[in-house]
């Protein structure tokens, strides 16, 4: 271990790193020439929303000139986004609590008793990750029809709790298994119940987890179409895709107006994106890896 | 315990243990003076472990699971073998769904569609995300602003992400993709994107990698994070290239991420619904018709249920089985790796 034999790896990397600046340079060029093509749609997207219809004929990819707030405003209100942001919060929100309790708790026993029976339920539970939706929905939705949910957040919040629920044991499950049993273990020894010793010591120590749990499950709530479309099409309850699915369908040939209302639609998740995506990114990651 | 005493010295061979005499081994032997310790808790016997979580813990999970999940699926598979409508009593009809199916030219077209569809997308996404995840995986100063911006579309609705494209796809020429064609000098390149029926699906196709090559990056991303840079510098130090290193030190080292993504969007591609629901609608005609429009259709447009939970039956045993096939195949690449 002299200094000559550091001497030659250490040269070569300094030198490799000189070159590669160059090359560094050629790449980034490439990467944003990616990206401003990859962006074209939200350009789109973005111009014609503040575009009066004239213009949009006119110039359909020019930029707007002058730019108008016009579109916005008739979008806010014709696609009554309010009550739709709304009902979307509160059914994301729920859904989210539920999936956090049942998912962390069930995987609790499921990572602890991994013989015979509580294996047999894990491989249960995995079954409904590769499970479609669609071969049981329509039973299912006989099933919320017959409980009075059709039109409820209470009919919402029990489909996508159960729908996400594999996906969030599989995640849950995954870390409880990397964690050491011998907290909770002194904690039950030290007179700690179940309860308790889950709520104070095993829980707290799932944060990273259920962060990842949390963005992907409002990820999936929040944007879901297709089941509110089912369950809540026509009540006062629709939540935000659905509301800008008729909305869309209404004004079909106003792109101003309806590019204003994607917009308007979108904004809320790419806010929240937008200052959590360090750990949105890594939650994805982390979760996913695991 | 006295009569076995002399035994140990009796038996062991000459020289085992030089300098210890005969009398020192027995005194090993005798009972401890020691405090016996206090009995530890039962942990030694996984199967009766009393400091593993009680029943209690798991059954919320599992009621609302059997509710939402395993109880619609098992009353799907069942319809699947009824000639329901959706009104009235359903009597059994044996296998005719699934032979009325193979007569069924919407179907059918919507199988290939699926499969096609789910072949390009889990393609296009996966080398896409790849590649842009090894440019943003360097040190370029705009990395972390790429990061957000090939990400963003993963978190916006689908459906949204859908209306966009249904403005790219516009068949004027002067507006959307068209347009930009035409202002980049390729104006022969323009296109009746999305009706044209040899184009529609792999139209849908593209906006579905548009809208997720991000998410394959950020998990390949996350799979080049666990590469230790060590490696990378001893393969420098033996004179590997940038290509030779990225062959036979990071491509293994992206086994697992390969697996996740493959899995992903291999589910994602057979159960696609929105997209093509809000950009096609499975048009035109059955250009784009997809296993989970198809069946949609069959149930809530024309009335028949027992007919569509067949089609939703077969649809499960896909994902099912490919996804048991690929799950095996890179699993075991994963070990050799």
């Amino acid at each position: 271990m002299n200094s000559v034999e550091h001497a030659k790896p250490v040269k070569s990397a300094t030198s490799v790193r000189r070159r590669a600046r160059y090359g560094s340079y050629a790449l980034e060029l490439v990467m944003v020439a990616v990206a401003v093509l990859f962006l074209f749609p939200v350009y789109a997207l973005i111009t014609l929303a503040l575009k009066e219809p004239r213009q949009i004929a006119d110039s359909p990819l020019g930029l707007p000139a002058p730019p108008t707030l016009h579109n916005f405003g008739n979008a806010w209100s014709s696609a009554s986004l309010g009550p739709a942001l709304v009902n979307s919060a509160v059914i994301t929100a729920l859904s989210l609590l539920l999936l956090v309790v049942l998912g962390s708790t069930g995987a609790y026993f499921l990572a602890r008793r991994a013989q015979g029976l509580g294996y047999g339920l894990y491989i249960l539970f995995l079954l409904g990750i590769v499970l479609p939706f669609q071969l049981g929905m329509i039973p299912l939705y006989k099933l919320v029809d017959s409980l009075g949910w059709l039109g409820t957040y209470q009919g919402m919040v029990l489909f996508y709790t159960g729908i996400q629920l594999p996906f969030t044991v599989f995640l849950y499950t995954g870390f409880v298994r990397t964690l050491p049993a011998d907290y909770a273990q002194a904690a039950l020894i030290d007179g700690c119940d179940h309860r308790q010793a889950f709520t104070r010591i095993v829980f707290p120590l799932l944060r990273p987890i259920t962060g990842t749990v949390v963005i992907l499950n409002a990820v999936f709530v929040w944007n879901d179409f297709f089941t509110p479309l089912l369950y809540l099409g026509g009540s006062d309850k629709e939540t935000v895709p659905v509301g800008v699915f008729s909305f869309v369908g209404q004004y079909v040939s106003e792109y101003g107006l309806v590019f204003a209302g994607l917009v308007l639609a979108a904004l809320p998740v790419l806010v929240v994106f937008l200052l959590l995506q360090r750990y949105v990114i890594k939650g994805f990651a982390g979760g996913l890896k695991g | 315990m006295s009569r076995s005493l002399p035994q140990p010295e009796e038996i062991e061979p000459e020289g085992v243990r030089p300098g210890k005499p005969g009398p020192e081994a027995r005194t090993v032997k005798t009972p401890p003076t020691v405090p016996i310790p206090p009995p530890r808790p039962a942990r030694t016997r996984p199967g009766r472990d009393l400091t593993a979580p009680p029943w209690g813990f798991v059954v919320p999970a599992l009621l609302v699971y059997a509710v939402v999940v395993l109880y619609p699926s098992l009353a799907g598979v069942a319809y699947a073998f009824t000639d329901w409508s959706g009104i009235g009593d359903a009597s059994f009809v044996g296998l005719a769904n699934f032979r009325a199916l193979l007569d069924d030219r919407r179907t059918l077209d919507s199988v290939v569609n699926t499969l096609l569809l789910t072949v390009a997308v889990v393609v296009v996404q996966n080398v896409v995300g790849l590649l842009l995840a090894l440019g943003v995986d360097t040190g370029i100063r705009s990395r972390s602003l790429l990061r957000v911006v090939f990400f963003a579309p993963a978190v916006v609705s689908p459906v949204m992400v859908a209306f966009l494209w249904k403005y790219v796809y516009n068949p004027e020429p002067t507006a959307g993709l068209n347009g930009l064609l035409g202002a980049v000098g390729l104006g022969a390149l323009r296109q009746d994107w999305l009706g044209d029926p040899s184009l529609a699906l792999w139209s849908v196709a593209a906006m579905v990698v548009w809208q997720y090559a991000g998410y394959s990056m950020v998990i390949f991303l996350a799979g080049l994070q666990g590469v230790p840079p060590e490696l990378h510098e001893a393969a420098k130090i033996d004179g590997a290239g940038t290509w030779q290193r990225f062959r036979y030190v990071t491509w293994p080292m992206l086994a697992p991420a390969l697996t996740v993504n493959l899995m992903l969007s291999t589910i994602g591609g057979l159960k696609l619904f929105d997209q093509v629901y809000a950009a096609t609608n499975g048009g035109p005609g059955t250009a784009s018709e997809t296993l989970s429009t198809a069946l949609f259709k069959e149930a809530f447009v024309y009335g028949k249920f027992g007919y569509s939970t067949a089609v939703a039956l077969v649809l499960a045993l896909f994902v099912a089985a490919v996804s048991l096939v690929q799950l095996r195949f890179l699993r075991a690449r994963e070990v050799t790796a």
